[in-house]
């Protein structure tokens, strides 16, 4: 009896952690969908003090505060693409986890496929090298 | 010959890259200001020690001046206090101290325990204008020409060598005012 008592309090003690854990700080949103652009947002926007985290991953001081803003930014019925701006022009491209395709990225976004590329005629040439080793 | 050696050319160069990659892994960490070359935004602010009057950013413009993003939370800014000591003693411009995401009482107590050396404080309790300065970690030192364009931007602790730095650039921006 006390065993079962014990492991209904564990079950209601980690499921209670749980929903802790992923509630950041209740905002009152308006509207679900005001909530989902919060969401998709703030996992895009990178937090500047602690770099491999979102904002909506971070604790820090700093990431809260651009929560609020971000979460007031919505309320006033700003764009996604206005929010963007907003960030990086305070905070530069490297604020947001997916860079923007311009000139001094190219290196970034074309860098995987050059190197597949070469990689590509690589193996090509090697194979048709072989190739013709066996043939002769 | 030219075979053999193609992979260990490969390996050494990859070897040499991840060195230069680790080595400027710090480097990588700083945000580069998009503000650089930009006019400072126009912040309102209390100051520390007189709450009522407000002081604003755009109303030292026609000499240079330094910004010094500060807590009394901020353990790096205790390191680099001697430096400010120096710089608002040696530079010849205003040093301003811009109080972030602290408490009134703390940085009070802060600057009695280890001396105020700007010539005032702008307070940002709540973190809203350091957004619009880009401030995300303290300290940050920004230097603004008489025009009230964001010139440079120091960011973390001041030490030697970055107090000579700084001090080459403010002579640099007192030059120009004067010219």
């Amino acid at each position: 009896m006390k065993l079962r008592f014990l492991c209904w309090a564990w079950c209601v003690w980690i499921l209670s952690g749980h929903v802790l854990a992923s509630a950041i700080e209740p905002l009152p949103f308006r509207s679900e969908l005001e909530e989902i652009r919060f969401k998709s947002l703030a996992e895009e926007i990178r937090c500047t003090v602690c770099q491999n985290q979102s904002l909506a991953d971070s604790d820090a001081p700093l990431a809260q505060d651009l929560r609020q803003e971000l979460f007031a930014m919505i309320q006033d019925g700003r764009s996604d693409q206005e929010i963007r701006n907003f960030m990086v022009e305070r905070y530069g491209d490297f604020v947001l986890y997916k860079p923007p395709l311009a000139s001094h990225t190219l290196l970034l976004w074309g860098g995987p496929g050059v190197l597949l590329l070469i990689g590509l005629v690589a193996s090509w040439r090697v194979v048709r090298q072989r190739r013709r080793l066996l043939q002769s | 010959m030219i075979r053999l050696l193609t992979p260990l050319v490969v390996f050494i160069g990859l070897i040499a890259l991840l060195i230069v990659g680790m080595q400027s892994a710090e480097e990588r960490k700083r945000v580069d200001s998009p503000l650089l070359g930009r006019p400072i935004p126009n912040l309102e602010l209390p100051r520390l020690h007189e709450p009522d009057n407000k002081a604003r950013t755009d109303e030292r413009l026609g000499e240079p001046w330094v910004l010094n993003v500060w807590g009394s939370w901020c353990q790096s800014c205790r390191v680099e206090h001697p430096y400010i000591l120096k710089l608002s003693e040696n530079a010849g411009v205003p040093v301003v101290g811009f109080n972030w995401k602290d408490e009134r009482a703390d940085a009070l107590r802060w600057l009695r325990q280890f001396g105020d050396a700007w010539a005032y404080h702008m307070v940002d309790f709540e973190g809203r204008a350091a957004i619009d300065l880009g401030v995300y970690g303290a300290p940050e030192t920004f230097l603004i020409d008489h025009r009230g364009i964001i010139r440079h931007k120091h960011i973390g602790p001041i030490d030697e060598q970055s107090y000579a730095d700084l001090m080459v650039r403010i002579g640099t921006l007192r030059d120009e005012a004067s010219q």
